[in-house]
């Protein structure tokens, strides 16, 4: 590599170290085990519509102005997402978990990393048409509070509309998906009654612990943006969260087999990322 | 042709629009010992199940897997981005993946994964730019080159979407034109 470029990476990489650090000091954010690539894009998107000199500037704007730091945690938060992503794994969580919890008298779902909530909702229409959402308690949990006053409004814009009622039919829907919103202009607002058991929170996967005893953990394409001694710290939290046979779903390009607790769990639906954990361990 | 081949630690290649058919072409000439990483982003629908990795398996060429996330790309055996993710390339040289907004329209993007490669890899990298009907890929290729890798486009007179190699062409000042047969026998000179 010739010396200049190389040099200048390198210097670039320290500032951005130095930014993360400082959000961590002052906020408690924690983005230091996140993926450095993802990182380093996200930032450098961010400082080149900022309109400031450098990296280090950023660093000392996040330091005392607090809507600017806003603004890098929504660069560094995961928002895209849309309703029932991956239809075929909503369609095996129907088929083989559902079933399961529907012999419990009460069903704690803990969604990690909600984002604005489109997949929480999906999880949400899923249970009511299984006939479980009356005696279910859904978690919805993200790190940054922005998003989840977002996701709380259950709001989307109608533009989005037909992408989510495909995937809804693909899903394996048993309704028309229009039974589940009202529309206008510009927006399809989800129904009060699919609101009414989802609790949402703030909780950190980095630096909070567990807060429940919980049945099904949906994290999906949360933990692809860690590094793996991060992914294992957050599995472990999970492990700690489930009961022997509680079920954990992940993302359908993550995994658990290189993990520090891949022996914890087995596959239930293994191509879909669906996982149980094990009642020995 | 490439000389000093020993400096070259991985491939990267940017297809959209006809780039199944390119791909296709390459790998047909491609030599079964080819010696690197060789990692692929092909523009498709997000909803494309794992059909290219299966697809270019049946040539019995290289061994060709969907890239993983973590995963430590492997002399000799090419990797695929898998559809409606990004593919980037840590320090270290893992693949990371993300859901990221589109960059150019496209998930995966080919900008993504040549930025970042160029980043991890420096002048040990090949990029090359095949068929597309979009730009994406150009602010890579030139990366690549400003680090020192090698900048290889298709010959726009062959492919069958000329837009992204025309595109790559007005930016970056690239090593090699090349026609797909020759970009194979390109490749295979590292042997």
């Amino acid at each position: 590599m010739k010396k200049k470029e190389e040099e200048i990476i390198e210097n670039q990489e320290i500032e951005i170290r130095l930014l993360i650090e400082a959000i961590f000091l002052k906020y408690g954010y924690d983005f230091r085990n996140y993926s450095q690539a993802h990182v380093k894009r996200r930032i450098l998107n961010r400082f080149q519509t900022s309109g400031l000199d450098s990296i280090s500037e950023m660093t000392h704007r996040a330091i005392y102005d607090t809507d600017f730091v806003d603004q890098i945690l929504m660069d560094l938060s995961i928002t895209v997402t849309e309703m029932f992503r991956d239809p075929s794994f909503y369609k095996a969580l129907r088929q083989s978990v559902l079933p399961v919890l529907r012999s419990y008298p009460f069903v704690k779902v803990w969604h990690a990393g909600c984002a604005s909530g489109e997949e929480v909702y999906s999880m949400a229409i899923m249970l009511k048409e299984e006939g479980l959402l009356h005696k279910t308690q859904i978690y919805a949990t993200d790190f940054n509070p922005l998003i989840i006053r977002h996701a709380k409004k259950a709001e989307y814009p109608i533009s989005r509309i037909k992408e989510f009622t495909f995937s809804y039919q693909k899903a394996g829907g048993k309704r028309s998906f229009s039974d589940y919103y009202t529309a206008d202009d510009e927006k399809a607002k989800l129904n009060e009654n699919l609101r009414k058991n989802i609790v949402f929170a703030n909780h950190n996967l980095v630096t909070d612990s567990v807060f429940a005893e919980i049945n099904l953990i949906v994290c999906r394409n949360v933990l692809i943006y860690f590094d793996r001694q991060l992914q294992d710290k957050v599995i472990r939290l999970f492990l700690e969260s489930l009961p022997g046979g509680g079920f954990l779903c992940l993302g359908s390009k993550e995994n658990l087999q290189f993990s520090n607790y891949f022996h914890a769990f087995e596959p239930v639906v293994d191509q879909e990322r669906i996982y149980i954990k094990k009642y020995s361990s | 042709m490439v000389g000093a081949k020993k400096k070259y630690q991985a491939v990267v290649i940017g297809s959209s629009a006809g780039g199944l058919n390119a791909l296709k072409t390459i790998f047909e000439t491609l030599d079964k010992r080819f010696p690197l990483p060789l990692i692929i982003v092909q523009h498709m629908s997000p909803d494309a199940d794992n059909y290219l990795p299966l697809f270019l398996n049946n040539m019995k060429k290289i061994k060709v897997k969907e890239a993983d996330e973590k995963e430590l790309p492997q002399p000799g055996i090419a990797y695929v981005a898998p559809p409606n993710y990004h593919l980037l390339i840590e320090h270290d040289k893992t693949f990371s993946l993300t859901v990221g907004e589109r960059v150019n329209y496209a998930r995966p993007s080919i900008d993504v994964l040549f930025e970042t490669a160029a980043e991890a890899y420096g002048e040990g990298l090949i990029g090359i730019i095949l068929t597309g009907a979009n730009n994406d890929g150009t602010v890579g290729l030139k990366k690549i080159k400003e680090l020192g890798g090698m900048a290889v486009i298709q010959d726009p007179e062959e492919a069958e979407a000329d837009l992204m190699p025309r595109s790559a062409l007005e930016a970056v000042k690239p090593n090699h034109v090349l026609k797909l047969k020759e970009i194979a026998n390109l490749l295979n000179t590292l042997i």
